[in-house]
């Protein structure tokens, strides 16, 4: 095995809670913290204990985006990654063209594993690693709780609603992973400044890689969700025991 | 007219209810006409319960041995040589559909809708973001095939009193021998299914141990109820992985949901919002578990569940 390649999204931080533009045209996001997907934090994670177990393979990170997301990849390079590649575009990029972007970058890299987070938690939308998967002819083993490879192979243990379910699966192959792969490292400072140094190309266009950013999913308009009415608070559980019968629910 | 296609889950002998709530999805859909298609080893069974749906047309079966499990790598090129005639695809939002449906789209080029929850019209749909804090109407392109997946607890499951039409079929698609199922473990018990209970109890880290989840699971088993867990209490190990409710783990949406020790962090209010009543018991009364909750209760888990299930008692 010789290159990993580790697929990062920005994305508004976890502990952010996103509010509704009053005009209905999306999210407010100026001025919001912005950190990498913590599912590809998780992704990015596996790739380097794989590293330091085998020993002798490239960690690539990349993503696509605006320049700031060099920040993104930069803390990337920090928790270990060698190299990284920024595909810098303003577009909103919809999963199709996420995954046609890190085709043509598979391609040129020829990575054994592709890891990717399972889902971002901005749109939610789970897709990118499936659809790049099957555009890359390759296999996918989605929802990884444990990965383990040998010989050219890799047996993934993945999260699926029934409980846990085991696949193999031929490299090349992409991995997306769940929440309960590994716990990521801190970032030290020594590490951020050596990150610095790291190589972070950047790719000044998607055309560069002959991809258009098509908008085949118009978003219309952005609403915030049905609030829920606030409910009573019973003061023992005779009372909660009596509004339950009440409702018919026992 | 629409041509839907739905991607019927089952696991060889029970059709999964998430495939009658696409059915419901689907009648959405102006104009449409439904068919279910069903792979796998021996799917005669469940192609009987499939073809019962109320509304349905027609149910496709394809059998062969490589569909005895659901790899998305084998069944997307058999979806895809199926697919010509039909103008939807849709699956169920559940491990099954989020895994497979984008190989789908993959393979097709086009892009995919996730976790409809309102359908406007055959290409415009409603579905959440930012785990459920926004929710976007979105237009999909009419000229493309459309691929999504169906939030399941935002439609209720089709009845029965459908005779649909069921054929067999058999495909020449190439299938890949680099994907191969090695096992599972299943976490299935006597207890209702959590994803369709009408009553789910569900423990939060104060919960403290696995052991102490089982007070969760005696009291559940007393009102019939499935049991789920918060995320930070199958991070600490207390439940297993499938019991997980929120925007990484199960949506549900039971007539009631009791929500025990667990602070209600946004990821997992997603999870529940659904629900027709949610009952909350924390010993914390600012937990934002109880800006949801119809009916809450302030006080210490290990007194009053123990209580409660003593009062239903009698």
């Amino acid at each position: 095995m010789q290159r990993i390649m580790v697929c990062i999204k920005r994305v508004v931080d976890y502990n952010v809670r996103v509010r509704v533009k009053p005009d209905g045209s999306g999210v407010m996001l100026d001025g919001v913290k912005m950190s990498v997907n913590p599912f590809d934090e998780i992704a990015l994670e596996e790739a380097l204990r794989i590293k330091e177990r085998t020993g002798n393979l490239e960690v690539l990170a990349v993503s696509i985006g605006v320049a700031d997301t060099q920040q993104q990849l930069r803390t990337a390079l920090a928790m270990g990654a060698d190299r990284a590649i920024l595909v810098q575009t303003d577009a909103a990029i919809e999963p199709l063209t996420a995954a046609q972007t890190l085709l043509a970058l598979a391609k040129k890299e020829s990575p054994d594993l592709i890891f990717l987070g399972k889902q971002a938690i901005d749109d939610d939308a789970n897709q990118t690693g499936q659809m790049l998967a099957a555009m890359w002819e390759r296999p996918q083993a989605t929802y990884a709780s444990k990965v383990e490879l040998s010989g050219g192979k890799a047996q993934v243990t993945r999260e699926v609603d029934a409980g846990l379910e085991t696949i193999e699966v031929d490299l090349p192959a992409v991995i997306t992973v769940d929440l309960r792969l590994n716990e990521p490292r801190y970032v030290k400072l020594p590490d951020i400044m050596k990150a610095k140094k790291k190589p972070l190309e950047v790719v000044t266009s998607l055309d560069a890689l002959g991809i258009s950013a098509g908008q085949l999913i118009k978003t219309v308009k952005t609403e915030p969700p049905a609030q829920r009415q606030k409910g009573v608070i019973v003061k023992d559980v005779a009372e909660l025991v009596a509004v339950l019968k009440k409702k018919g629910l026992l | 007219m629409h041509k839907v296609l739905i991607i019927g889950e089952h696991d060889g002998k029970t059709l999964n209810p998430a495939t009658a709530k696409c059915v419901t999805c689907a009648k959405g859909i102006p104009d449409g006409e439904i068919s279910i298609l069903l792979l796998g080893a021996d799917t005669a069974g469940v192609a009987a319960q499939a073809a019962a749906l109320g509304g349905v047309k027609r149910v496709v079966r394809v059998d062969r041995p490589e569909n005895a499990h659901p790899l998305a790598a084998i069944f997307a090129p058999q979806i895809i040589a199926l697919a010509a005639d039909y103008s939807h695809l849709l699956g169920p939002s559940t491990s099954f559909g989020k895994d497979l449906m984008p190989r789908v789209a993959g393979l097709l080029g086009v892009p995919q809708v996730s976790d409809l929850m309102a359908v406007e019209s055959a290409y415009r749909f409603r579905r959440p973001i930012y785990a459920g804090n926004a929710i976007v109407t979105v237009e999909a392109d009419p000229a493309r095939k459309l691929v999504a997946t169906v939030r399941v607890a935002s439609f209720e499951a089709t009845g029965a009193g459908g005779s649909a039409a069921i054929e067999s079929k058999a495909t020449s698609a190439a299938l890949p021998s680099h994907t191969r199922y090695v096992g599972a473990r299943s976490g299935s018990t006597d207890r209702p299914d959590l994803q369709t209970a009408s009553k789910v109890v569900s423990g939060g880290r104060a919960l403290g141990s696995a052991e102490n989840f089982k007070i969760l699971f005696k009291f559940a088993d007393k009102i019939g109820a499935a049991v789920g867990a918060s995320r930070a209490a199958v991070d600490a190990g207390y439940a297993p992985n499938e019991m997980q409710v929120g925007q990484t783990g199960k949506i549900i949406s039971p007539e009631m949901y009791i929500a025990i020790g667990i602070s209600g962090a946004i990821q997992h209010l997603t999870g529940i919002k659904d629900a027709r009543t949610i009952v909350a018991i924390n010993k914390d009364a600012e937990a934002p578990i109880f800006e949801v909750a119809d009916v809450g209760l302030v006080g210490d888990l290990f007194q009053i569940v123990p209580e409660l299930e003593r009062l239903i008692g009698s």
